[in-house]
């Protein structure tokens, strides 16, 4: 036990010795161009950083524009999530509805997200529909490919205890597919959850957009404010392992049986 | 008068199919068990015991023949329920939840405070009473086997069938389970129908032993056990019926196997 303890802490010690690394070299290669339109310094960052409440570039602060991407990125991720998972559990159920469903998916899967921003713009106009829109597709297939893949991995036995008990097909669903799948339903949650992070970013720097962290950090842009570009950047990257921490702990905590059956 | 019995199995045939080969597993298989009884299939391997058990189950269709005494569904009542040679306990639940999993779904209806008896009685007699709310997968195989049983038995089936539950295990938990399968069915009054490989298992358990020919498989003979119980596996007359049954079981070493033997098994 101690052992592993002191195994993490010092893989902890080489990841944090690779950031400060980064960082250094960041600050010196700064320092030496000394031109804050090009490379702003980790001070000039951490000054942004330092007044989160505070009205940036004339607009809003930084918390506001950061709960408003959150705000979007958690609606078109639960939208995702509740259109993905019953349609996967349909799809791995029936190889039926796979066999229609299968082509179609696998066609749409690879194009990005914001490829399909004009037409987002198009249909729904400039504006908060459009970019969940976005989120949805993005985080979309990874939490459907998941659960299919979830229910395919099942094994047959736990069906068939439900079949002895003469449980009816919904009741199968709902206790023996559904808490089977859960785990790889959970990692699709995690691997989508990243992609809708992204996708708001992406989807906030188009045109059209008043808030949001992607929109702060094209407003910045336009007005050659790196160091405001700098600040937006590390909070997109810290609520990024943020969430996926969380994924991570709630998998370890909820599926320790994975595995193990 | 001779009771009448739980469960007839009547000229059960099944073939299964598989890609260009087809595979005679049972040809026609017909027994009786009679209540309280405890009767061990046992034959050559690979001749569709549990092909045979997973019939009388309801996991599977016979192309021929009829099973009565059981009902293939509903009717929470006249039902055999199966412990696999996995326990194949649900992971997510705990050993309590796992147990009740039967009562709570609909066809079975049952009002909640009988769930709680139920549950509360079939932990004292598997003995898991401090494990009730523990996950499966942090018990012994011995322990997940009983959690299996007690499911099982959570719906108090007509018949319980058991493919193989103890194969798994080391002796000494088999013989403790053995022991308790005995006592259960003492306690509960409750009929048994095991598949086993193992000579010596049949004989320390079962009333009769139904012994299956090889594939395609039909009943080459039931031998009666008529010792006492509990039962010596030192004692001659044990170890006679033993030899006598092991000499009956084993097949022919050259027999022709089947390419594709489908089964449920993942």
């Amino acid at each position: 036990m101690v052992l592993i303890k002191r195994q993490t802490i010092r893989d902890y010690g080489k990841g944090l010795a690779v950031v400060v690394l980064l960082l250094v070299i960041w600050e010196c290669a700064a320092l030496i161009i000394n031109n804050n339109y090009i490379l702003p310094t980790l001070g000039e960052i951490a000054e942004v950083l330092l007044h989160p409440f505070e009205p940036v570039l004339g607009g809003e602060s930084l918390v506001a524009n950061t709960l408003v991407s959150l705000k979007e990125v958690l609606s078109g991720f639960f939208i995702a999530a509740a259109l993905a998972i019953p349609l996967g559990l349909l799809i791995g159920w029936s190889s039926e509805v796979q066999a229609y469903l299968n082509p179609a998916i696998q066609l749409l899967r690879p194009i990005p997200p914001i490829a399909w921003m004009p037409f987002a713009i198009a249909w729904f106009g400039i504006g908060i529909n459009s970019i969940l829109f976005i989120i949805v597709l993005g985080a979309f297939f990874p939490i459907l490919i998941n659960t299919v893949d979830g229910v395919l991995s099942i094994r047959i036995r736990w069906i068939e205890v439900a079949e002895m008990f003469h449980a009816t097909t919904p009741e199968k669903l709902r206790t023996v597919v559904f808490p089977g799948a859960l785990p790889r339903i959970w990692t699709g949650l995690r691997v989508s959850f990243a992609i809708a992070w992204m996708c708001v970013v992406a989807a906030e720097m188009l045109p059209g957009t008043t808030a949001g962290l992607g929109f702060l950090i094209m407003y910045a842009y336009n007005l050659g404010q790196l160091d405001v570009i700098g600040a937006g950047m590390v909070i997109i990257g810290i609520i990024g392992l943020g969430a996926d921490m969380l994924f991570r702990e709630g998998h370890a905590r909820f599926f320790a049986w994975e595995g193990k059956e | 008068m001779i009771p009448k019995p739980v469960l007839s199995v009547t000229g059960i045939a099944k073939t299964f199919h598989g890609e260009g080969t087809s595979c005679p597993a049972l040809a026609d298989v017909s027994f009786d068990v009679g209540p309280r009884e405890i009767v061990c299939i046992m034959g050559p391997s690979g001749c569709g015991k549990s092909t045979l058990l997973r019939i009388i189950g309801g996991l599977e269709i016979a192309d021929a023949g009829s099973i009565q005494g059981v009902s293939g569904s509903g009717e929470g009542t006249a039902s055999a329920t199966m412990v696999f040679q996995d326990s194949a306990l649900f992971p997510w639940l705990s050993v309590e939840e796992n147990i009740v999993y039967g009562l709570r779904l609909a066809a079975q209806k049952m009002p909640e405070e009988e769930v709680r008896r139920r549950v509360t009685e079939l932990l004292e007699l598997i003995h898991l009473g401090p494990f009730a709310h523990s996950p499966p997968h942090e018990l012994s195989g011995g322990m997940k086997q009983r959690v299996a049983v007690a499911r099982a038995l959570a719906i108090r089936p007509s018949i319980l069938l058991m493919d193989e539950p103890f194969s798994a295990l080391d002796i000494f938990t088999r013989r403790e389970l053995e022991d308790e399968i005995q006592r259960i069915r003492n306690e509960l009054e409750t009929t048994i129908l095991m598949v086993t490989h193992n000579p010596e298992e049949a004989v320390y358990l079962a009333d009769r032993i139904v012994i299956l020919s090889e594939r395609p498989a039909m009943v080459s003979e039931i031998l009666p056990v008529g010792l006492p119980h509990p039962r010596n596996p030192a004692d001659p007359e044990f170890i006679r019926i033993r030899e006598r049954l092991t000499l009956m079981v084993q097949g022919r070493p050259d027999r022709e196997m089947c390419k594709t033997i489908p089964s449920a098994s993942k």
